[in-house]
Order: C-alpha cells, then structure tokens, then sequence
C-alpha cells in the first residue's frame, strides 16, 4: 500500500511539474537562505576570533596621551625605557613586557622597494604578541646592547622585497641604514582591524634610537599576562604604577592609556555575535516567505485536489489511501527541496567563505531547524487541505469549486 | 445469484438547502432493481435522476429512507465500508466525466485497479482491452484536454468496466456521443449485460437509447411515475 501510494504520489508530481517545482522552490529558497546567512555569520565570528588570537592572547598596551574614544589620543609625555622595567619589576603575573617606537620607512633590496612600519623593540615583543621565527634566530644580547643593524622581518616584507627562498643573512636597506636579515616571522595575516601583520620589520630598540628617531622616547610598551592571571588586574596595576611614575595627582586625569585587547575582542564579537543575529533575522524573514510561497501554491491548488480527491473516493480509493497519497507527495517534495537547499547553502557557503577568507562552518542544528520549518509548511499545507476534502462524501468533493 | 435485489430504495429522500430555498430532489423514491436487469432512468431535467444515481452509487447520503446493496442496509456501513463496496461492485459513469485531467486515458483506467491492488502487467493489460472495447486503444497516452467531449465520455466507461463491477451506474453514458458511438456503447453494455450478468442502470433522454432496456424508470419532481 505504501508502494501504491508512491506510485500514485510520483505520478501526482509529474503531473503538476510547475506546482511541484514551484513547492521545492519555496523550500530551497526558505533552507538555503537560514544556512547560508547563519553559517557566514557564524564564519566571521569565527575568522574575527581567530585573528585576535593571532594579535597575541592576555595582551595589554601602554601608550602615553589619554585615550578618547578609539584611535584619538592626546598629547602627553612619551613613555621611557625605564617605565618598561619598572612595570616587568613591579606588577605581577606578567610573561613579557616590551618597549616598542616606531615609524613607517621605505626598505630596500636590489631594485624592489616596499614601505612598511619598522618597529624597534626586543625579544619580548615575540613573546607579547605570541609570534613564532619561521628561521633565523632573536636579537643577540650584544645585539640589543649595541644597538646593531639587523633585523627581523615580516612574511609580507620577505615577499614584496626579497622573493622566495631564505631571506636570511641578506642585507636591505632601511632608508640609508643597511641591515643584516637575522630572522623570519612566521605569517599572520590581516589584524581584526584590516591590517597586515606581516608587513613588519623588528629592530633593536636602541638601533631604532639612535638611527631612526634621534631620541630615546618608548612609544608604546606591550605586555601579556601570564595564563590564567586576569587583565583587568593587570591593567589596574599598570595604571597605579604609571601614575605613581608620572607623578599624577589625585583626582587628575591620566595623561596615558593602558588598553586591554580583551576588551577589543569582547566588543568585536559582540559585534559579530550581533551581525549573525541580523543575518538570523533576515533568513527567518525569508524562511517565512517561503513557508509563505508554499502555502499560495498549496491552497491555489485546493480546489484541483479537492476534485481529485472525489474522483479518487468515487473510484473506490479509501479515505487514508488518499492521504496517504498526499502525505507521500509532500514529503518527496519537502525532502527534494531540503536536499537541494542544504546542497545550495553549502555549496554557496562554503565558495562565500574562501572568496572572503573565512573558516568553513556549518551549524547542522540551523540546518536541521530550517529543513523542519519548511518540510512542516509543505506537509502542513499540502496534507491539511487534503485531509479536509478526503472527510467530505464523495460527490461534495466532486462538485466542490 | 440470490434472489434478492441488488438495490433496494424504500422511500428515500433528499433535500438541498433548509427553510425556503429548501430542494426536494429526491421526494420519496421506492426502487428495486433485481440482479442482471438494465434498468433506464428518465425524465425531465432537474427530476432528480443524478441525485438518484449518486445515492445508489454510495457517493452521497439520502435525508431519510433506506437504501439496501445486496441485503445490506448502505446507512450503517462507515465510509471506508461504502468505499470498498463502491472499489468491488460498483462500476460509475459520470453525467461529467470526472477523468484526472493531465493524465493520460490509460492512466486513468488503470486507477480504480491500482486501488484494488492489481499488479501491474494486468493492470495494463485490462486496461488497453477496456479502451480497446471503447474503440480508443489509440488514444491511450492522450490526457482529457486532448481528447474530444465523446472520447472522454468513452474514456470514462471504459474506467467503469474495467473492474469488471456488478453495478454499472452510468449517467447519460452516451450524452456526447453520436448515434453511430451510441449504438456501439449501448452494443456493448447489452452484451455485457447479457454475458455477464451485469446489472446496469443507466440516465437516458434519448428513446433510442431507451429500446436497450428490460425496464424504464420515469422521473418527475423527484418522484417515480409508474413504470411504462
Ligand atoms: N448540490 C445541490 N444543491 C442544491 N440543489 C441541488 C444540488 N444538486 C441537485 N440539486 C437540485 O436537485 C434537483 C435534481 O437535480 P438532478 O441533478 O438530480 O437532476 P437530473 O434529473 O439529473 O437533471 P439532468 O437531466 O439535467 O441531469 C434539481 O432541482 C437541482 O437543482
Ligand atoms: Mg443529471
């Protein structure tokens, strides 16, 4: 019997192929839409994550100037070595600290040139930002203390200067300084922010000093706690210090920030988290709009099945084969157009991820979620209708308009 | 064969609407139509003869009175009862065809035997021969809107012999057909009848037609005139 009504419901389908179609349309459409905006959503939660991991993990910076709002800072006095030290003396649970300067300068090699952000620092700015040397070696402490001409460099400097191959032991020019390569930055890729990571050329800090800024000012310290050692702390410490070392009053505003990357992660996937309920939001829309689509081309069709319907009775069909039938019918079209609209999302997610450099996610629960809401809508308003005309007596059915 | 009738109607009713658009069409109709009798039904237009039909075809309810199949009371039997008794012993003609559109006249012969569980190789072969003895085996793949009026009228008789039923119904089987086709279908039926015992009733205008019948059934506002 149920053979029969497989039979009777295939026939069913190939008899009306633009309802048929129109109904795994509206299914397709209705799937395919929720998985690919939730599956990108959750994709660029994902990738932002990512790379404020690679920013480095626990990490804190201390800039001179009051903060005000993102990115404005206001004058105040710059930061000294003797900070740095004080901060890695005097405040717990940290894993590095690392003073930093710098300034953006053209490099040259042979007849390539490339201009990038030269950084002077030292070795704990690889610990800090959790930056692994793919060759070559760190600064030597003779190195650091003389302030010599070597450096490290950026996969994306490599790249535009030097080309393939080891760029190590080679010289480039830093504006007039030659600089020996002593290592390789293993690459990172874009910060959350857009910004290429990898171009970036390490010098010793007091080369830096005394080659490039003419003065012996510390832009910026990094620091990162150590594992499990919270940063608001950390950065509530840091602070205390810094205003005892700045001698500023109390009830005065600081003339400096201590910024906690945990904090830009929080807010950028927050953020994130709240574009993916938009996404969300919108792919129900057209979830509904499809359930919508469905449920036209269903009650257009009402009248037709309903007739059919008294032909079938009056043959001598039972009631239940009908809806068998029917029931059948609906289900081979929902699971045609849930296949097709799970193969669409993925298809289309996936190409939508590697054209936008994000990592291939799928959440199986929204798949599983919107293939239910669209099957329900298909069996619902193609079963209901029917069951309804199969309770009618024969010749109601018949003459039903 | 028993004696008894295969139909028996005892003062049926049946009215449409309530209060003042109240329709008798049916005003207290006794029938008895014994087994292997071709029994005509005539009268005017509107004198309740497809109401008739349609109550001895199981597919609709009378208002009151009683209404025998072969010894059973039709009243107390459930739809899926009044169902399999239509699937093995009726065979109905419609005054309007009611063929599935788009889908092909074999297809819609083949159906009443789908749901008698027919296997296929029979199913189709049954079929074809019941087309055949309507004179469209060629017309087998047409679907209803490629067929003409009469055709799907032939179609229509063939999906109601096809199960080769006790009863055959038939409303106005040869409306559209001319005389040629009517006299090739009333041939037909007749040998039917006469071979195999089939009992027929059968809605007719035409006096014609009429000359098959053992026995003639007059109409009128709902009632039965004595029989000629
Ligand atoms: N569904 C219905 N609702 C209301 N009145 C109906 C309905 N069906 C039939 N009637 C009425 O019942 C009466 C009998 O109709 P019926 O169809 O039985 O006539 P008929 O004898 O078959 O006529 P014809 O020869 O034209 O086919 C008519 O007056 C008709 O208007
Ligand atoms: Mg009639």
């Amino acid at each position: 019997m149920l053979w029969n009504a497989l039979l009777l419901a295939l026939r069913a389908i190939r008899r009306n192929v633009l309802r048929s179609f129109l109904t795994v349309l509206g299914i397709v459409i209705g799937v395919g839409s929720v998985i690919i905006m939730v599956n990108l959503g959750n994709a660029a939660t994902a990738s932002v994550t990512a790379q404020i991991a690679s920013l480095g993990s626990n990490m804190l910076i201390v800039r001179p100037g009051q903060r005000r709002g993102p990115g404005s800072n206001e004058e105040g006095a710059a930061l000294t070595l003797a900070d740095a030290e004080a901060i890695r003396r005097e405040v717990p649970g940290l894993a590095a600290v690392a003073p930093t300067a710098n300034k953006s300068m053209t490099a040259v090699f042979g007849n390539s040139n490339w201009s990038t952000t030269v950084t002077g620092t030292d070795n704990a700015y690889r610990t800090v930002r959790d930056w692994a040397l793919v060759s070559g070696r760190d600064f030597t402490p003779g190195e650091l203390a003389g302030g010599r001409a070597v450096c490290i460099i950026g996969d994306t400097v490599r790249r535009e200067l030097i080309g393939p191959g080891d760029p190590i032991g080679v010289r480039i020019r830093l504006k007039n300084i030659a600089c020996e390569v002593i290592g390789l930055l293993e690459p990172k890729g874009q910060s959350s922010m857009g910004q290429d990571q990898d171009d970036a050329v390490l010098v010793p800090l007091r080369m830096f000093w005394r080659r490039v800024a003419g003065n012996q000012d510390v832009g910026a310290i990094q620091l990162s706690a150590r594992d499990g050692v919270a940063t608001t702390k950390v950065q509530a410490q840091t602070e205390r210090l810094m205003r005892e070392r700045r001698r500023i009053k109390d009830g005065a505003d600081d003339d400096f920030h201590v910024f906690d990357m945990r904090q830009i992660t929080n807010t950028l996937t927050n953020t994130t988290r709240s574009l993916t309920g938009l996404l969300g939001a919108v792919a129900a829309v057209s979830l509904l709009v499809g359930g919508i689509g469905i449920m036209n081309i269903m009650l257009v069709s009402v009248t037709e099945r309903t007739r059919e319907i008294g032909i079938r009775l009056a043959i001598g069909a039972l009631g239940h084969e009908v809806l068998l039938q029917f029931l059948v019918e609906a289900v081979v079209l929902a699971a045609l157009g849930g296949v097709a609209g799970i193969a669409l999302a993925l298809g289309v997610s996936w190409l939508a991820s590697d054209l936008m450099g994000m990592p291939f996610l799928v959440d199986w629960g929204i798949v599983l979620i919107a293939f239910l809401f669209s099957a329900a809508v298909g069996v619902v308003f193609g079963y209901f209708p029917a069951r309804r005309a199969a309770r009618l007596e024969p010749i109601e059915a018949l003459r039903h308009e | 064969m028993s004696a008894e009738p295969v139909i028996a109607l005892s003062n049926i009713r049946k009215e449409y609407g309530r209060g003042e658009a109240q329709v008798n069409a049916l005003d207290g109709i006794d029938l008895s139509v014994a087994p292997g009798e071709f029994v005509m039904l005539m009268g005017p237009s509107g004198s309740g003869k497809s109401t008739c039909m349609n109550l001895l075809g199981c597919l609709d309810t009378p208002s009151s009175g009683s209404y025998r199949f072969r010894g059973v009371e039709v009243g107390s039997l459930d739809r899926e009862q009044q169902a399999l008794l239509r699937r093995h012993y009726i065979g109905f003609v419609f005054q309007g065809f009611n063929l599935l559109s788009r889908t092909s006249a074999l297809e819609n012969v083949e159906l009443p035997l789908l749901y008698r569980g027919t296997p296929k190789a029979e199913r189709r072969a049954r079929s074809l021969a019941a087309l055949e003895q309507v004179g469209l085996a060629e017309r087998a793949d047409h679907t209803p809107a490629e067929l003409s009026g009469g055709q799907q009228q032939r179609v229509a008789i063939a999906r109601a012999m096809v199960t080769e039923p006790s009863l055959l119904l038939a409303d106005e089987p040869t409306g559209n057909l001319d005389s040629a086709r009517s006299e090739e279908i009333m041939q037909l039926l007749t040998r039917l009848n006469a071979e195999q015992g089939l009992t027929i009733v059968m809605v007719t205008h035409e006096p014609d037609i009429a000359r098959y019948a053992h026995r003639l059934v007059h109409f009128r506002d709902g009632r039965i005139e004595e029989a000629a």
